[in-house]
This record gives structure tokens, C-alpha cells and sequence, in this order.
């Protein structure tokens, strides 16, 4: 099981820069179609709100490739080293 | 103790519905058509306040509820809430003050968002550190029935408010848009201080108020919480393990179900809510089973069951919607086709209003009721290029009571995925950063991926034809979560959070 979160650590360090690729390319495919406020407004808050979570998914990828969830605390005092 | 941090939360949910719900009437209040500026503020109104600030109201609120402490934190938030919510009903419209009406709108919605990304996490450690060992899930799980409440009660009230201004129910309705608006925003004051009377009377947490004694609370939880690794690493499987799919499955079986039962089905304006009001009113009970469930089987498997049956039935159940609510094919009763005109002549003009309504009756007793508006010109030869035409059913009373089943079975999910997570993300972090670390996964999860949902569902089916096609956001979306859930998340119940 160990391995498998580790293999699919690299997975998840994939998802982050593609999701960003697919936003970024999404939004202005979709700006150009239709220039106006309100799509420059949801595509601009879509992209800014995104990236920081893609960047997210990748550092959780890396802690995953690393072996960080090998082993899950047992309680919060562990948590808390 | 429950009941006291129950209501303050139910009534921060209510706050930020109504002005959900009534968003196209405070569009037409305060950000007129056809100006740049004003639908600038206006989608910045509609985006900015769910899914950027909450994160942020998160962020702040946790800090102070981990270094002050969590009873006057969500005090704080409370008073925020209570106070920009009256403030909006009280606003001028724009055709009285002009920008500074949409200015002033759009600075209180900003606030509402803040507070409530500080509510729920003050909300759920409070009770958590109250709870007995081993009932953990049951207690918090009032806490998660407040959002879905919260939900209820706007619906409610704006459903009420809307039909009783007057006898007749056109211009009811007509009064409700024009000033009745107003009223679920005022209402929110007496619910607001009743609510800070009892929170008033409350006591400090004991987990905190022992930590605060022996000096052991946290100098910087913001750094605590995301420059540690210990912890960072479990702010993120919080994340993406759980409050993710969380986030889309409560959007997808609440808000979206509603408004793809009006917008995609064309299913009336009042049977729409009203066939969600029953739904939730049916399913609510089970947010307290499940949560005193996880606390004998552990909250992770329920969490990702809910889950996992989400993802396998949103498109048959979205498909019966439609189903159920289609005309195309089903006999029509011609001769039973009612056809009305009224004319309202415009003033200085010999033109006037024409609004045709038509009513249709189909097999099983489904009415399709639509209505044409134009103008009607004194010269013949001009005619209204575009008319508005707006169709709605009405469906019969089977009908109806199979989209209430289908929305319950949405409802219930719902209620899986998140009667557990406040005692699973309480169970996650320590004390001295509980608030600020799990707050930011919850409104990153339930605000930004949740929130977005009906947005993004919509803007998938506009460039599709297949009016499914939008629930791939919340499959794939709860698809990864489901697996990053089920591989790396242990399922665990720590009697002991203690530390």
C-alpha cells in the first residue's frame, strides 16, 4: 500500500501544472469568444483562486512521493509532534 | 452548549444565502443593466465574496480564535455577519444614491464572506472540545445540520415573504421585488441578537481555557498551521482526502440540483425550492445518524461511501429529473390549451405592452406555462425583433413527489459526506492550532470547490449540448478526492484530542 501512495505521489504532482495548463488555456479560449465583464471576471477569479491550490496538490504529490503518508498519526499528540 | 453554538451558526448561513437567493432581485436593484461599472461590482459581488475572501476569513478568524480564544472569535463573527446582513437591507437603491449603493453592497458582501469563513471553524472546535470521548461525531453533527438549515430557513422566509404582501399573488410578488426584498435582510437582526444573547452567556473552551492557563497557546498559529510539515502535510489531505468532494456533493445535491430542476427541467419558481425545502427537511435528521455512526464505525468510510455513491448516481438521478419533468414526450391535450392576452398601454405612446400567456396540459397532468412579452406597436409595420419568452411546468403532484425522492437521495449524501467531517478535521490538529488549521481546508473545500460548482456545472453545459454534461465537474472532482481519500486517510476515531 506504501508503494502505491508513493507511485501515485508522481500522479498528483502531474494534475497540478496540467490543471493549470487546461485553466489558463480554458479562460482565454473563453475571454476572446466573449470579451466581456463579467466572463473576464469569473475566468480571472477561476485562474487566481486555482493556481494556488494546483500548486497545493503538488506539494501534497511530493510529500506523497517522499513517503510523508506513510505513516498517519495515531492521535493529536502525535500531530503535534 | 450545542444548541446555543448551533443557532449563531444556522443564522450565519441563513445571512449568506438570502443574499444568494435574492441575487437577481439585488441586481436589479443595485446594478442596473447595460453599465460596465456596475456589472463589474456585480460579479465581483457574486465570486469575490464565496470563494476568495472565505479562504481569508478562515485565515484571520482562526488566527484570533487560536490566540484569544474560540468564544469571543465567534462572537466577533457573529456580530459581523448579524450587522452587514440588516445593512443590506437597509441600503438605498441605485437610482437613489447611484455607485454608492453598489459600492456599499458589494463592501458588506466581502464582509459576510469573512465572517463566515471565521464562523465554522469557531463553531465546530468549540463543540468538539465540549464533546464527551466517543461522541464527538454526534455532537458536532448539529453543528453540520446549520448549513443545510441555513439553506431551509432563507428558502422559507423568502418563499413566505414573496406570497404574503398582498391577497392577490401577482402583486405580491410584484411588491416582494420592489421593497418585500427587503424584509429577510431586516429579519436577520432579531435572529442575530437572540443569538448573541445566548453565546454571551456561553464559557470559554475548556481545552483552550486549560491551554491558556498553562501558557501553552500558540504564538503564530498561521505559521504553526503551514510552515510546520507536520502539519501542512495533513492541512493538505484534509483537503484534497475529504473537504473537497465534500464541498462538490454538498453544492451538486442542494444548490445545483435546485437550480438545474428550474433552469434545465424549467420546473417553476416555487415548486423548485419548495420540492428542495422537503428534501432537506426529510434528509436533516440523518446528519446527526451519521454523525453519532462515525463515532462506533469511524468517520472515514462513511464520509467516503457518501462520496462514492455520489459519483456513481449523479447522472442516472439528474437523467430521471428531466425525465420526469419532459413534455416532448408526452400526449398533449389540445383542446385543452388556454390562451391569454393582456395588453398595458406605454405611457406617451400609442404602443403598448403585449404579454400572451399560454397554457398547455399534458398526459400525467404536467402544465407548460408560457409566457410572451413584446411590443405591440401602433404602426403595423414595425414588430419586436426579440420577444422575451419565459416557460415554466408546473408539474402534478407525482411528478413532484419523485423529484422530492430524487433530491432527498441527493440530500442524503450530502449528509454522509458531512455529518462526520467536524469531528474528523477537529480529530486532525491540535489544539492550539485546531481553529486556524482546519477552517482553511474546510473553506477551501466546502467555499471555492463547493461554491464554484454551479458556475462551472453551468459553463460546462453551455458549451455542450448534453445537459449533463456539467455534473463532470463534481464527478471528477469527488473522483480524485475519493481515491486520495481512500489510499492515504486513516480511519480513525481519537477519543483523546486533549493536546
Amino acid at each position: 500500500m506504501n508503494k502505491l501512495k508513493r507511485y501515485l505521489g508522481v500522479l498528483w504532482m502531474i494534475i497540478g501544472p496540467a490543471a493549470i495548463y487546461y485553466l489558463i488555456k480554458t479562460a482565454s479560449e473563453e475571454i476572446a469568444k466573449n470579451p466581456v465583464i463579467n466572463t473576464k471576471m469569473q475566468w480571472i477569479v477561476f485562474v487566481v483562486i486555482f493556481i494556488p491550490i494546483a500548486i497545493g496538490i503538488m506539494i501534497f504529490g511530493w510529500f506523497a512521493l517522499k513517503g510523508d503518508y506513510d505513516h498517519l498519526p495515531e492521535s493529536s499528540a502525535e500531530v503535534e509532534d | 452548549m450545542i444548541l446555543a453554538s448551533s443557532v449563531g451558526t444556522l443564522i450565519e448561513w441563513y445571512d449568506f444565502y438570502i443574499f444568494g437567493s435574492l441575487a437577481p432581485v439585488i441586481a436589479s436593484q443595485f446594478f442596473p443593466k447595460g453599465n460596465p461599472t456596475a456589472a463589474l461590482l456585480s460579479a465581483f459581488a457574486t465570486f469575490a465574496a464565496g470563494f476568495i475572501v472565505r479562504p481569508f476569513g478562515a485565515l484571520v478568524f482562526g488566527r484570533l480564535g487560536d490566540l484569544i480564544g474560540r468564544k469571543y472569535t465567534f462572537l466577533l463573527t457573529l456580530i459581523i455577519m448579524g450587522g452587514s446582513t440588516f445593512a443590506i437591507g437597509l441600503i438605498p437603491s441605485f437610482q437613489k444614491i447611484g455607485f454608492a449603493a453598489p459600492i456599499i453592497v458589494l463592501l458588506l458582501r466581502l464582509l459576510q464572506g469573512l465572517a463566515l469563513g471565521g464562523e465554522y471553524g469557531g463553531a465546530a472546535t468549540y463543540v468538539a472540545e465540549h464533546s464527551p470521548e466517543h461522541r464527538r461525531g454526534y455532537f458536532t453533527s448539529w453543528i453540520q445540520t446549520t448549513a443545510t438549515l441555513g439553506l431551509f430557513l432563507s428558502l422559507g422566509i423568502i418563499l413566505l415573504t414573496r406570497h404574503n404582501l398582498d391577497s392577490d399573488r401577482a402583486v405580491s410578488i410584484a411588491k416582494f421585488e420592489d421593497w418585500g426584498w427587503r424584509i429577510p435582510f431586516l429579519v436577520s437582526i432579531i435572529l442575530v441578537a437572540v443569538s448573541i444573547y445566548i453565546r454571551l452567556k456561553m464559557k470559554e473552551s475548556p481545552l483552550f481555557a486549560k491551554l491558556k492557563t498553562e501558557g501553552k497557546t500558540s504564538v503564530n498559529p498561521l505559521k504553526e498551521s503551514f510552515a510546520h510539515k507536520g502539519n501542512l502535510k495533513m492541512v493538505l489531505l484534509a483537503l484534497f482526502g475529504a473537504t473537497m468532494g465534500q464541498g462538490v456533493v454538498w453544492y451538486t445535491g442542494q444548490f445545483y440540483a435546485q437550480s438545474f430542476i428550474e433552469n434545465a427541467c424549467k420546473v417553476d419558481f416555487d415548486q423548485s425550492r419548495t420540492i428542495l425545502l422537503w428534501a432537506i427537511l426529510f434528509a436533516t435528521p440523518f446528519f446527526v445518524v451519521f454523525g453519532k455512526w462515525s463515532d462506533k464505525v469511524g468517520r472515514k468510510w462513511i464520509m467516503l461511501a457518501g462520496m462514492a455513491l455520489a459519483i456513481v448516481s449523479y447522472r442516472p438521478l439528474f437523467s430521471q429529473l428531466i425525465k420526469i419533468s419532459d413534455t416532448d414526450h408526452k400526449k398533449e391535450f389540445i383542446t385543452q390549451k388556454e390562451i391569454s392576452t393582456k395588453l398595458k398601454p406605454i405611457a406617451n405612446t400609442n404602443n403598448s405592452i403585449r404579454t400572451v400567456t399560454s397554457a398547455r396540459h399534458f398526459d400525467g397532468g404536467i402544465k407548460l406555462i408560457e409566457v410572451k412579452t413584446d411590443t405591440l406597436y401602433a404602426d403595423a409595420t414595425k414588430a419586436t425583433i426579440k420577444p422575451d419568452i419565459k416557460t415554466s411546468k408546473l408539474l402534478d403532484k407525482e411528478s413532484y413527489q419523485w423529484m422530492i425522492i430524487i433530491v432527498f437521495v441527493m440530500v442524503l449524501y450530502v449528509t454522509m459526506v458531512y455529518g462526520p467531517i467536524a469531528a474528523f478535521l477537529v480529530e486532525l490538529f491540535p489544539t492550539k492550532i485546531r481553529y486556524t488549521s482546519m477552517s482553511l481546508p474546510y473553506h477551501i473545500g466546502n467555499g471555492v470547490f463547493g461554491g464554484l460548482t454551479p458556475f462551472i456545472a453551468l459553463l460546462l453545459t453551455s458549451i455542450h449540448t448534453d445537459k449533463l454534461y456539467g455534473l463532470w465537474y463534481p464527478i471528477i472532482v469527488g473522483g480524485v478526492c475519493l481515491v486520495i481519500g481512500t489510499l492515504y486517510i486513516r480511519n480513525r476515531i481519537d477519543p483523546d484530542v486533549n493536546n
